[in-house]
C-alpha cells in the first residue's frame, strides 16, 4: 500500500519536472486557446494598453492578452524576481537604461526572426530609441512603443502677470535664466522655473546643448567632468544660485511637475508624456503652453522611448512576438495617440497625438526636437550610476560645491560602475 | 525532503505499533517540515552561500571568498545607515510606554474596548504604502497639516521627509504609529490575565492607582513588554518600506543619508544587480539582530517577573 503510493508519487513528480524541462512548441498558435500577460507599470496609459489588448484579441481570437499591471516603485524588482523565477509576464515595457542586464543575462526572447518574418519596417521607428536598445549583439529584443523629447512647459497666466514676453523659438540660455528671473516673485511664492536634479528631463539636454557628453564615446568611462558638460551642470546650478527656483529640498518635498500644476513654478522643461496630464487637469489647461529648448552652443534634447520585449521564458514565444509587434504597430501607434497619453513610436501617428489635445497648439515641439535628439546615455548598468546622481550633485545643486568638484566626484564614481560591466 | 520523509517507511519493521506510529508522526509533520524547509531553510542557506559569491543577477556565480565582507563592513554607507537603523530602533522603543498607556486607558473603559482596539488596530492593517504616502502629505514642508498647525502656535515648520536632519524621526513616529496596534493587543491580554484580587487587596491596605501601576501592574505585565519590546526591535530593524514610501523617489536629496540596512539590501539586490554582496547585508543583519536579541535575553533576567 505505502509502496504504490510511493511509486504513484514519484511517478507524478518525475512526470512534472519532465513537463517543466521540456521546451515549449515554437509553433504558432493553432486553435488551442492560448493566455499571454502584459506586464506594464501602472498610470495614465492603462486605458490605452487595455484598448489594444483588446484589438488584438480580435485579430487573434485565441490568444486572450491579460494585463499585469504593477505600480512603478515595485516594476523592475518585480520584474527582476520574476525573470529569474521563471514567472515574468510574457511581454513587458522595458525601458533603455534597464534592457541591458537583461538581454546580456538572456532574459529576453531574440524577435529578429519574427520581425523579418512578418515583415516589420525597422524604417517607421525613431533610429535612436532603437539604438538606445541595441545591444551590438545584432540581435533585435524589442520594438519601440513611444518615444519622448523635451521641451519648456510654460505657465502663461504667469508670464502675464508678470508682464514677461512668452519664450521665443530660437531663445538662447541667457534669454532663459533672464526670463526664470524675471518671473520669480518671492513675496507672490511664484518661482520662475523649476531647475530640480533631473537627468532626462534637465541636466543631460543642457549637456549635450553646451557641446559635452555624459559618457565616452567608447562606453567606458564618464565623460561628465568635461569643461563643457560642466558647463551644462552649471546651467541649473545658477538657475538655483539666482534663487529662481525652489530649493532641491522643496522639489524632494513636492515634485517639480506638481509644483508646475500647483501654479507655483512657471517653467518646468521635462517630456512630451506630461502633456495628458496637463491637459485633463482643467484648471490650468487654458493657460498652459509649451516652447522648444533654448539653445546652447546648439540644440539638442535626449530622447528615450518604452519598447515592447518578450520574456525569454514565455512558454508562448510564437504568440508573445506576434504581440508585441502589434502592440508596437500601426493600429497600436493610432490607439495610443487618440488617447494622447504618450506619443507613438510608429511613424506618421504623432499628428494624431496632436490632435487629441487641440487646446494645445504648440505639441509639434516635441516632435519637431526629433530633428536634434541624441539618444539617451544608458552604457552598463545605467539604472545604477544614474541612481547615484543624488549623492554626487546635490552639492552643486545646494551650492555648496562647484559643478566642476562635484562632476568630478560623480564621473569618478560612473566610471567606477562602468568598470564592473 | 521526500527521502527524509520516506525513509523510515523503507526501514524494516521494528514492531507493528512502533513503526506505524511513526510513520504517521512523520506523517502528520510532514507538510509543516516541507513547508518550512522550502520556505525559510533553503532560502537561508542559499542566502549564506550567496554571502560568499558574486552573483549577477541572471545566471550562475562563483566564490570570491569573503571580499564581500570586506567591503560591506568597510563602506562607510553601511555604518551610516546602521546607525540611522539603531536610531530608527531606539526611537520606536518610545512607543512601547506609549502603547503600555493607552493598553492600560483602554482596560478602564467600561464599554466598548473592541472599538478603541479596532481603531488602533487599523494602521497595522493598512498597506505600508498607503500609510507612507498619507503621511508623506501630511509632513510636506510647504502644503502640510502638521507645518500648517504648528504654523498656528508660532513655530516654523520643517522640510520632515526632505531634510536628513528630520527624516529618521519623522520615519519613528510613523513607525511608532503603525506599530501601536500590535503591541495593544499583546499589552491588553496581558493586563487581563493579572487577578483583580491584587488590586483589590492592596487598595484594601491604602495603594493608590499609580502604587498599583508600579507595584502589580508594571511586574505581572513584565513578561508582554518583553515580548513587545523583542518584536519591536527585529521589525525595526528590518524598517525599508518607510524609507521607499515616505521619500517619494530616489531623486530625494534627503535619501543619501537616511538609508536603513534593508534598504542598502534592495539597493544591491534590486539597483546594482549585486545579489551576492545583498545577500552579506542579509546575513550580517541577522547576526546584528541575532547579538541585540541575546543582550536582550540576558537583560531580561533583571526585569521580567515569571509569576
Amino acid at each position: 500500500m505505502h509502496k504504490r503510493w510511493l511509486v504513484t508519487a514519484a511517478a507524478v513528480a518525475t512526470a512534472g519536472l519532465l513537463a517543466a524541462c521540456s521546451t515549449p512548441s515554437a509553433e504558432p498558435a493553432s486553435d488551442e486557446p492560448v493566455t499571454i500577460t502584459y506586464g506594464i507599470w501602472a498610470g495614465t496609459q492603462t486605458p490605452a494598453m487595455q484598448a489594444i489588448a483588446d484589438a488584438f484579441e480580435e485579430e487573434n481570437p485565441t490568444i486572450t492578452v491579460e494585463l499585469q499591471e504593477l505600480p512603478w516603485p515595485q516594476y523592475w524588482s518585480g520584474l527582476q524576481t520574476g525573470a529569474a523565477g521563471g514567472t515574468a509576464p510574457d511581454v513587458f515595457w522595458m525601458l533603455a537604461q534597464n534592457v541591458r542586464p537583461y538581454a546580456v543575462g538572456g532574459q529576453l526572447l531574440d524577435l529578429t526572426d519574427a520581425v523579418s518574418e512578418a515583415g516589420v519596417d525597422l524604417a517607421d521607428y525613431p533610429q535612436a530609441v532603437l539604438d538606445l536598445y541595441d545591444q551590438g549583439d545584432g540581435k533585435l529584443y524589442g520594438l519601440p512603443k513611444d518615444f519622448d523629447t523635451n521641451a519648456v512647459w510654460f505657465n502663461k497666466a504667469i508670464f502675464d502677470a508678470a508682464g514677461v514676453d512668452y519664450p521665443a523659438d530660437d531663445w538662447t540660455w541667457e534669454d532663459f535664466r533672464a526670463t526664470a528671473k524675471a518671473l520669480t516673485n518671492a513675496e507672490a511664492g511664484v518661482w520662475g522655473v523649476a531647475a530640480p536634479l533631473d537627468y532626462q528631463g534637465g541636466y543631460y539636454n543642457t549637456i549635450f546643448q553646451a557641446g559635452g557628453q555624459v559618457i565616452s564615446d567608447d562606453g567606458t568611462t564618464a565623460a561628465i567632468d568635461s569643461p563643457e558638460a560642466i558647463e551644462g551642470i552649471k546651467f541649473w546650478t545658477d538657475l538655483q544660485a539666482d534663487g529662481s527656483s525652489p530649493t532641491l529640498q522643496q522639489l524632494s518635498d513636492t515634485e517639480a511637475e506638481t509644483q508646475f500644476e500647483q501654479g507655483k513654478v512657471a517653467m518646468y522643461m521635462s517630456g512630451a508624456y506630461w502633456a495628458l496630464k496637463l491637459y485633463d487637469n482643467a484648471e490650468i489647461r487654458a493657460n498652459v503652453d509649451v516652447a522648444p529648448l533654448p539653445v546652447g552652443e546648439k540644440r539638442a534634447t535626449v530622447t528615450s522611448g518604452i519598447e515592447n520585449v518578450a520574456y525569454a521564458g514565455t512558454k508562448h514565444p510564437a504568440e508573445a512576438a506576434k504581440f508585441v509587434m502589434f502592440a508596437s504597430g500601426a493600429d497600436a501607434a493610432q490607439i495610443q495617440a487618440e488617447s494622447g497619453a504618450v506619443l507613438p513610436a510608429f511613424e506618421g501617428t504623432s499628428q494624431i497625438w496632436m490632435d487629441a489635445m487641440p487646446e494645445f497648439t504648440n505639441l509639434h515641439v516635441f516632435v519637431d526636437a526629433l530633428e536634434y535628439a541624441v539618444p539617451l546615455p544608458v552604457q552598463g548598468n545605467a539604472a545604477e550610476w544614474q541612481g547615484l546622481q543624488a549623492d554626487y550633485l546635490t552639492a552643486a545643486w545646494n551650492g555648496q560645491a562647484s559643478a566642476a568638484d562635484a562632476a568630478k566626484a560623480y564621473a569618478e564614481a560612473i566610471t567606477k560602475v562602468l568598470a564592473q560591466d | 525532503m521526500t527521502s527524509n520523509v520516506s525513509s523510515p517507511v523503507r526501514r524494516p519493521r521494528r514492531t507493528g505499533l512502533g513503526a506505524r506510529t511513526d510513520w504517521w508522526a512523520l506523517a502528520m509533520i510532514a507538510p509543516a517540515l516541507i513547508g518550512l524547509a522550502a520556505l525559510y531553510l533553503w532560502p537561508f542557506v542559499s542566502t549564506f552561500v550567496k554571502s560568499f559569491m558574486n552573483v549577477p543577477v541572471f545566471g550562475p556565480g562563483r566564490f570570491n571568498g569573503v571580499d564581500n565582507y570586506a567591503k560591506l563592513l568597510t563602506d562607510p554607507e553601511f555604518w551610516q545607515a546602521l546607525g540611522n537603523t539603531a536610531l530608527y530602533t531606539v526611537l520606536v522603543l518610545v512607543g512601547i510606554p506609549l502603547a503600555i498607556v493607552f493598553a492600560a486607558l483602554i482596560q478602564q473603559v467600561s464599554r466598548g474596548k473592541a472599538v478603541y482596539r479596532v481603531l488602533f488596530f487599523l494602521p497595522v492593517v493598512t498597506l505600508p504604502v498607503a500609510v507612507g504616502m498619507v503621511w508623506r502629505f501630511i509632513l510636506n514642508g510647504d502644503f502640510g497639516i502638521l507645518n500648517y498647525v504648528l504654523s498656528l502656535v508660532g513655530i516654523p515648520g520643517e522640510y520632515w521627509v526632505a531634510d536628513a536632519r528630520f527624516t529618521i524621526y519623522a520615519f519613528a513616529v510613523v513607525g511608532i504609529w503603525m506599530g501601536l496596534g500590535v503591541n495593544l493587543i499583546i499589552l491588553g491580554a496581558g493586563l487581563q490575565s493579572i487577578p483583580t484580587e491584587l488590586y483589590e487587596a492592596s487598595s484594601l491596605d491604602g495603594a493608590n492607582r499609580v502604587q498599583q501601576f508600579f507595584s502589580i501592574t508594571l511586574p505581572l505585565l513584565s513578561p508582554s513588554i518583553f515580548f513587545v519590546t523583542i518584536l519591536t526591535t527585529i521589525s525595526a530593524f528590518q524598517m525599508f518600506d518607510l524609507v521607499f514610501v515616505m521619500l517619494g523617489s530616489v531623486n530625494n536629496t534627503a535619501l543619501p543619508d537616511s538609508k536603513t540596512i534593508v534598504y542598502l539590501f534592495y539597493d544591491a539586490a534590486f539597483v546594482q544587480f549585486k545579489q551576492g554582496f545583498a545577500a552579506t547585508i542579509a546575513i550580517v543583519l541577522l547576526v546584528i539582530i541575532m547579538i541585540v536579541t541575546a543582550i536582550q535575553f540576558r537583560l531580561q533576567k533583571r526585569w521580567v517577573t515569571y509569576d
